[in-house]
């Protein structure tokens, strides 16, 4: 089974302090540090796990700066087979359309008949893969938890839904589907393991060799243009407590204690 | 010499003359020693290499420590005097079996040197040591056989009960002894019936019993008993010696290689690969144990030391709380591996098959916090550290990672602390408002200068409570009148836990850093309090200057009065010190931080029973064990809390952050909030400088 990822580098969420800017166009960036998408990464080790499986090939792309070519390397050292990396200038600035737009046009150079992408990136809307799928005219399934194939036609998906329940749905391949986190348990990555793949080589595919025209992509083609980032004020009723971890929690202690949250 | 019954070398068995079997028994049955040998070394061939000759001088000590001199085997009294009483004995009585053998070939033959006094006198020790041999041999198969001490026990999951191998192996002991005994026995019965003189019987000694039993039988009879016990004698001892490297009884023959080739440094690690220098580790196709065979050859010959004695896992604390983790189970099921790939008859069954997930399992590995109890308690020096940390090394090429610690592992790599705080706000420790007004504590770099380095480490930097720690620390170290600076954000985290992790590419990121930035500083001392970060700086750093621990810079400040200490006033408390791992067992500080909580006058101290210096029980782990959630009935450091109310303190010294996390966290699990206080031995001392 010929499986891609579609994967993107973010600001890391665990290991950053976020903060908005003070023109509001962007958040700090000086000091944040990035690592793959934590879907995208359950979507690599699943792809990993479906080909150790059935056979055939996992391939990783990324669209992104040169800084992405990171992240694509870190997902190969857990085991994709290749790696591609899509990145041109006239990229910058592209909407959630326009990356879908790039990401199909690589696809359509290879012969997939599996498509993965996280369910959403931390830094992102959750549009990439609907867009892709709908963009491909390919089924499309979203925020999956579960990943049988049936045969090289066919798979079932599974989809977490209230109450705990699962939900199964059969489609036909080739398809698209978002990955949702806890599907499976991604293996770790050691710097050996990196180091490894240090020296493969990723090609670097840009406007020209996906045949793209830049009215459809990057800050021209957008058609959703973001505006502003900035802080939202404490609403009514809302508290920020402030001081030393002990200082809050004795505050929070004091305030659940005198509305009657604890005793 | 005349004698009323005739030796086995002269004797005739159904007309067959009995020398011949003398001779066929010994060399049938040192061939057949010869080929189990053979087929145990098989394995050990084709092992990973390891270097274990340096030294020869301390490794001649250590053998006449713990092997001739038996050092660890008091720690268990009742076993440990049981024991040595065998180990001398079968010393003694060696000399005496291999006489015997000799002598059913040529008559009356004796050892050289021993045909005068000297052989009269041993025959005398000899016949006494059999006989105490004998009573010991009988006890002990009651302890076992009856008794049947607790840690002995097999858990089903690891297989069958071991009490038969050991009770038939006591058996066959017996029999030599008794089998000797009567041989003997049966000639001194026909030399009194005949009135021949011989040498007297020792009074009270088995032989003595036996000729006693034997006065009434006929001649005839004591010749056939005479023969008979000594060709019992042969076959035991030859089957015992076969039987030696089938089971647990092969420390018999291994332990003293095994105890020479021990482990000298304590708290290292040992390198990915013997003989690969860090800067050719790349070259290496794979790290750590995968298969059997990529364990060393010391490793193999330590799963073949194991006397099956479960001190290790009796003292385990990973055991002890109920993680899958017992050590003793890691080595028996790898001998059990090895019995079973190579086996004494047919071809070896040469397999890549990974342990884990075969014998081993993750959690299992995973579980060991290296606190080193295990390795404190072997008698034959088994290690364990060494070979936890090289199957982790597979599995975190593997990716076997368990998630809860991959966060952190991260984190580590981005930003050099587990946490994923930023490097900036590494040093914000020294902000602290009250601390910053009366303290301004230098940041090394950029011209600033320091004769010590405080060497801080993540956890003391980030965690609020260990920050206090912090800060005690760099008051006493004012105190004490040391100019000394910090890294601040050039440090990085140690990386002690994780290069014991297994992660060992990412703990050289670190620690080539940490030298980097150390060196740059050309600080003359090293000073830290966390028994971790000392550990690594002594043991795992090359080149750094000399490293001290906190308690070490106050106990030389109190011995040339460059500090006092103001007399504890409280009534009615009662202090207990918990010995941190890697300041106790891996470098040996016990008195030293008693002596400085000692030198605080009128401060009642207690120690927790047997668990205390190179017993201590581990709180649960530092840095990375932090974040790993372990399988278990109980937390480790609410074991330890247990122990420290049931020796009666309500205030635990400790002199570790991570002890300090661990057990606080227990003592509000325990429901000990109000009534148990946990204090850091810097903290301690910080109260109670006299200024």
């Amino acid at each position: 089974m010929e499986i891609l990822v579609c994967i993107k580098r973010v600001p890391d969420t665990a290991e950053n302090e976020i903060e908005v800017n003070r023109d509001g166009t962007d958040i700090e960036r000086d000091d944040l540090v990035y690592s793959v998408n934590e879907w995208d990464n359950y979507a690599v080790e699943e792809a990993i796990q479906i080909r150790d499986k059935v056979g055939g090939n996992v391939t990783v792309v990324s669209v992104g700066d040169e800084n992405a070519e990171e992240v694509v390397r870190r997902e190969m050292a857990m085991g994709a087979d290749q790696g591609i990396l899509l990145s041109d200038d006239v990229f910058e600035g592209s909407d959630g359309k326009g990356v879908a737009t790039i990401l199909k046009a690589e696809i359509e150079k290879g012969k997939y008949d599996l498509i993965l992408t996280g369910a959403q990136a931390d830094d992102g809307a959750g549009q990439v893969g609907g867009m892709l799928a709908a963009m491909l005219d390919w089924p499309f399934a979203s925020l999956v938890n579960k990943i049988e194939i049936s045969d090289d036609k066919k798979i079932s998906v599974g989809r977490e839904i209230a109450g705990g329940n699962q939900e199964m749905n059969e489609m036909d391949l080739p398809c698209v589907l978002s990955i949702q986190t806890g599907i499976n348990e991604p293996r770790y990555v050691g710097i050996r393991g990196i180091r490894k793949v240090a020296s493969v080589d990723i090609p670097v595919h840009g406007m020209g060799e996906l045949g793209l025209s830049p009215d459809r992509i990057g800050k021209a083609g957008a058609k959703v243009n973001c505006l502003d980032y900035f802080v939202p004020d404490p609403g009514e009723g809302a508290e920020m407590l402030e001081g030393s971890t002990d200082e809050i929690l004795d505050k929070l202690v004091e305030i659940l204690k005198s509305k009657g949250g604890i005793k | 010499m005349e004698t009323a019954l005739i030796s086995p070398a002269k004797a005739a068995f159904l007309g067959i003359p009995t020398v011949i079997f003398s001779l066929i028994i010994p060399v049938v049955g040192v061939a057949v020693f010869a080929y189990i040998m053979a087929k145990r070394l098989a394995p050990l061939v084709r092992a990973l290499p390891d270097e274990r000759l340096d030294r020869p001088c301390r490794r001649l000590v250590a053998v006449l420590k713990y092997y001739f001199g038996q050092y660890k085997h008091p720690r268990y009294i009742t076993a440990g005097i049981i024991h040595i009483a065998l180990f001398i004995g079968f010393f003694i009585i060696s000399l005496r079996s291999v006489t015997l053998v000799l002598s059913g070939i040529s008559e009356g033959y004796h050892l050289p040197g021993f045909g005068g006094e000297l052989g009269a006198a041993y025959d005398i020790l000899k016949d006494y040591t059999v006989t105490v041999m004998l009573v010991v041999t009988i006890v002990a198969m009651i302890r076992r056989g009856i008794f049947k001490p607790e840690r002995y026990a097999v858990p089903p999951k690891y297989g069958k009960d071991h009490t038969k191998e050991a009770v038939f192996v006591l058996a066959l002991i017996s029999g030599l002894l008794i089998s000797d005994s009567f041989f003997e026995g049966s000639l001194a019965a026909a030399n009194l019936q005949q009135g021949i003189h011989s040498e007297s019987m020792v009074l009270g000694t088995t032989p003595w019993v036996a000729a006693l039993l034997l006065s009434g039988v006929s001649t005839e009879s004591l010749q056939s008993i005479h023969i008979g016990a000594y060709f019992s004698h042969e076959l035991i001892f030859f089957f015992f010696l076969c039987f030696l490297p089938l089971g647990k009884h092969f420390h018999i023959i291994t332990s003293l290689p095994n105890v020479f080739m021990m482990k000298l440094d304590k708290g290292t690690v040992k390198p990915v690969r013997w003989g690969v220098p860090d800067s050719r580790l790349d070259e290496l196709k794979n790290f750590g144990v995968n298969k059997f065979e990529d364990f060393t050859w010391k490793h193999m010959l330590d799963f073949y030391s194991c006397a099956d004695c479960g001190r290790c896992s009796d003292h385990c604390p990973a055991n002890a709380v109920g993680r899958p983790l017992s050590p003793r189970f890691i080595t028996i099921k790898s001998r059990d591996y090895s019995f079973r790939h190579y086996p004494l008859l047919g071809d070896f069954i040469i397999s890549n098959e990974p342990l884990i997930g075969n014998i081993l399992e993750e959690h299992e590995i995973w579980s060991c916090t290296t606190c080193g109890a295990c390795e404190e308690e072997c008698p034959v020096m088994i290690e364990y550290i060494d070979k936890i940390v090289d199957l982790r090394r597979y599995m975190v090429e593997e990716g076997m990672v368990p998630q809860s610690l991959q966060k952190p592992l991260g984190a580590l790599e981005k930003r050099g602390n587990p946490y994923g705080k930023m490097e900036r706000k590494r040093a914000d420790w020294i902000k602290d408002k009250n601390f910053a007004d009366t303290f301004k504590v230098k940041v090394l770099g950029n011209g600033v200068k320091a004769e010590t380095l405080f060497f801080v480490d993540s956890v003391t930097s980030f965690d609020d409570r260990i920050q206090h720690i912090g800060r005690s620390t760099a008051r006493v170290l004012r105190a004490c009148g040391i100019d000394f600076g910090i890294l601040g954000p050039a440090e990085m985290d140690s990386g002690h836990e994780v290069r014991r992790f297994g992660e060992e590419m990412l703990f050289q990121q670190l620690r080539d850093k940490n030298i980097e930035a150390i060196s740059s500083t050309r600080a003359k001392k090293l000073v830290t309090a966390d028994p971790h970060a000392y550990n690594a700086l002594k043991k795992d750093y090359i080149g750094m200057p000399e490293v001290e621990h906190i308690s070490q810079v106050i106990s030389h400040a109190l011995v040339e009065k460059r500090i006092r200490l103001k007399p504890f006033k409280e009534e009615g408390r009662v202090f207990t010190y918990h010995d941190p791992c890697y300041l106790g067992r891996h470098n040996g500080f016990y008195d030293i931080p008693r002596k400085v909580i000692d030198s605080i006058e009128g401060l009642k101290r207690v120690e927790m029973g047997k668990r205390c210096k190179d017993r201590s029980f581990c709180c649960g782990g530092g840095g990375l064990y932090l974040f790993y959630e372990p399988i278990e009935e109980k937390r480790m450091g609410q074991v330890r809390v247990e122990m420290a109310a049931e020796a009666g303190a309500d205030v635990i010294i400790t002199a570790c952050p991570f002890c300090m996390i661990n057990l606080e966290d227990a003592v509000k699990t325990s429901g000990l909030e109000g009534k148990m206080e946990v204090i850091d031995l810097v903290e301690l001392v910080d109260r109670h400088l006299e200024i």
